[in-house]
């Protein structure tokens, strides 16, 4: 990055206390999305540091690295705060990385061409969560498709057929239909529809979707989530899938990232991650979840997931906490676990987690539980 | 166990220039004593109106167009009579809100004043209802924080020093403050990750445990209330569908819509499932159809299910087992023997 933004991240360092750093060399992991296709996107150790004001900072991103391949669907989880929407932000170009870099079928990001960064910015494009807030109420269905279409495609002279064909893929069928329509006539899953068509008017590569379905009902979520599904692969598009729901990443992903206070705390296989996780955090996560197949579960007889009242601590991310961000939470944390906070270390090829604790953590425990 | 609150054939509609909205139509439900019961709907099926309704927290052009609402809390019934709270004086109704029934109202970050301290706006709830002297309300205002788990120390805190989680649980200590015997709580948890989410619930059924209310839940989150409540009931477009155990719901959900909704969200345990979710949008309510208003959506339907009455009936089970019923014509005995469902 420039040295402009290097010199904003050093002014900022007071409150990145130096031990926060983490320490240890992060380890390379083999992306589980990679057998599905090429590389696309690749994000190499990006930090982002905010400026609060004099003397405060907050750093919201710390060392994530991650790829995005494909046709496949990356998983970004976390809970509100932990960084997942700041990452999608600078992978998006709508942020600049305080520090790391952006590479875009192998070519670094180069954010003061122009031409190359426009460019950059139709071919990885954002989903919003909220298809309430994301649409303009004053226009059509058809201005809103029609736009993107003339500003990214050109080339396009029947602007219509295009349109029509877009709202087509996103199944709003008959397009006629929808095209004069307003979003305040369109259901909550229907507007989501409207926002996946818009992003695919610019014909993208990369799909950034920040909690596509989180506002959604829950009947209607999983034709929303069949839906990005099939558009990946027709399209072959490469899809960060940002969630706050693990059991959906589970179904929908290839890879799964969790992440804690800003950094990536356990990645790998989303089956793995899921049915076997090694961080303290995601096996918190995990166990917190609503589970429907523990009827008269642990919530009726009064017993409280471990860790989860520990301090009743929001996992945002603060002030730069010294050690493991989530040492504060944790059952497991130590000495060391308050004084250095880990790097990513390697499972398996494509299995990562940064914990001290490791040995202990990710063993199963006696009795079977999380 | 007695029922502390039950809801009897109540009907709400909005008058709109469009025709009237029929929000809640013809809705029977039960809360007894102690007691979890989940409100399960998604948005727009009338679950929030249907509390609001009950309690008479709707203003105009709300309009409750049938129904009662009888209360038998100990301590306003006169020789063990229930009252009507749909029929009974603003005089009377002022008594005994907050005492009797109390209210956490959904998203906690709109429900607090944003100007005022904490600690200010619980005195306010303590003050306006319990008429306590000053020096008691701080006092009950301090225990009511321990409580839900708050530190004293942050009584003086503004809403927005709080994280989202500290706030619902503010909204909790403020409807506990006088005791109440039945907890009304309108998606307390959405907003909230998980975690927290977890740790809430477990307070609410912790100080359920202590304080014996009751409560009715409403959650658009149908896999929450399996673990949660004693009884689900299960709400579309206006209408109860299917009301029974946590565990029948579960095991032996009886209408189409129930079973869609199971199969809707992914599971974290065991093997993976295929899912089917349930495809289509709700109708709408300006404009309702005859019968069951699941009927565009549901793949099991027939002739019978457009002109049913939608009254609830007890699923054919284990003999004697009345307390799961369905609206769904389809699940009575003679068709579900031929297999329609199996």
């Amino acid at each position: 990055m420039s040295e402009l933004a290097s010199e904003s991240a050093s002014r900022a360092a007071p409150a990145v206390n130096a031990s926060a750093e983490q320490v240890g060399e992060p380890a390379v992991v083999r992306s589980a999305a990679a057998g599905r296709g090429p590389l696309v996107m690749e994000a190499t150790d990006l930090n982002k540091v905010f400026r609060l004001g004099p003397g405060a900072s907050l750093q919201a991103v710390r060392n994530v690295s991650l790829g995005l391949y494909k046709g496949a669907v990356v998983a970004l989880v976390g809970e509100s705060g932990s960084g997942k929407s700041t990452v999608a932000k600078l992978l998006a170009g709508q942020e600049r990385p305080t520090s790391g870099q952006i590479t875009m079928d192998g070519q670094p990001v180069n954010v003061h061409s122009n031409h190359a960064f426009r460019r950059y910015k139709s071919l990885v494009q954002y989903v919003f969560q909220d298809p309430f807030s994301s649409l303009n109420p004053v226009h059509t269905v058809g201005y809103h498709l029609a736009r993107p279409v003339k500003l990214h495609q050109p080339g396009v002279k029947n602007v219509k057929n295009a349109v029509t064909a877009l709202l087509e893929q996103v199944r709003l069928t008959p397009a006629v239909q929808f095209i004069e329509k307003y979003p305040h006539e369109l259901s909550g899953g229907q507007r989501q529809r409207v926002s996946f068509a818009r992003a695919l008017a610019a014909q993208p590569t990369v799909l950034l979707a920040d909690e596509p379905v989180s506002m959604l009902d829950v009947s209607i979520r999983l034709e929303m989530l069949n839906l990005l599904d099939d558009l990946r692969t027709r399209l072959s598009l490469a899809l960060l899938y940002i969630t706050h729901d693990i059991a959906s990443a589970r179904y929908f992903a290839d890879e799964v990232l969790v992440m804690y206070g800003g950094q990536v705390v356990e990645r790998g296989p989303a089956e793995e991650v899921t049915q076997h996780p090694a961080h303290p955090y995601t096996q918190l996560l995990i166990a917190s979840a609503p589970d429907p197949d523990n009827l008269g579960s642990s919530l009726k007889s009064g017993n409280v997931v471990q860790g989860a009242t520990v301090a009743g601590k929001a996992g945002s991310v603060g002030p730069a906490p010294v050690g493991c961000p989530f040492s504060s939470r944790c059952p497991l944390a130590d000495d060391k676990c308050r004084r250095d906070n880990p790097a990513l270390q390697l499972l398996a090829p494509a299995r990562a987690a940064a914990c001290w604790r490791l040995d202990v953590a990710a063993s199963p425990r006696a009795d079977g539980s999380l | 166990m007695s029922p502390i609150l039950e809801i009897q054939d109540l009907s709400v509609a909005y008058r709109t220039p469009g025709g009237d909205v029929r929000a809640v139509e013809h809705v029977d439900l039960t809360l007894n004593a102690g007691e979890v019961v989940g409100l399960c709907g998604e948005s727009g099926s009338g679950k929030s109106t249907l509390a609001y309704g009950a309690t008479r927290l709707l203003r105009p052009p709300a309009l409750v167009t049938s129904g009662k609402v009888l209360y038998g809390g100990c301590r306003v019934t006169s020789g063990g009579h229930p009252v009507d709270l749909l029929t009974m004086s603003h005089r009377e109704l002022k008594s005994m809100r907050w005492r009797e029934i109390a209210i956490v109202f959904q998203s906690a970050m709109n429900a607090l004043n944003p100007v005022l301290r904490v600690q200010d706006q619980l005195l306010d709830a303590v003050q306006s209802h319990l008429r306590l002297p000053r020096g008691e309300a701080r006092d009950k205002v301090a225990t009511l924080l321990d409580l839900v788990g708050i530190p004293r120390g942050r009584l003086r805190a503004y809403p927005h020093e709080l994280s989202g989680g500290m706030r619902q649980r503010v909204m909790i200590a403020m409807a506990l403050a006088a005791d109440p015997e039945v907890v009304l709580m309108d998606e307390p948890t959405t907003a909230l990750d998980v975690v927290v989410q977890r740790d809430i619930l477990a307070q609410i059924v912790e100080l359920k445990e202590t304080l014996g209310f009751a409560i009715l839940f409403i959650t658009h989150d149908l896999s929450l209330l399996l673990e949660l409540a004693d009884r689900i009931a299960v709400m579309y477009a206006g209408r109860l569908l299917e009301t029974g155990t946590a565990h029948a719901i579960m095991r032996e959900p009886a209408h189409p819509y129930t079973r869609g909704l199971l199969n809707s969200f992914p599971s974290l345990h065991g093997p993976r499932r295929e899912l089917a979710g349930i495809p289509g949008s709700p109708p709408d309510l300006r404009d309702p159809l005859p019968g069951c208003p699941f009927v565009p959506r549901c793949a099991h339907a027939i002739d019978v299910c457009t002109s049913v009455d939608m009254s609830l009936a007890p699923v054919p089970g284990i003999p004697g087992v009345v307390s799961h019923l369905t609206a769904c014509p389809i699940v009575t005995p003679e068709v579900s023997q031929e297999g329609v469902l199996s």
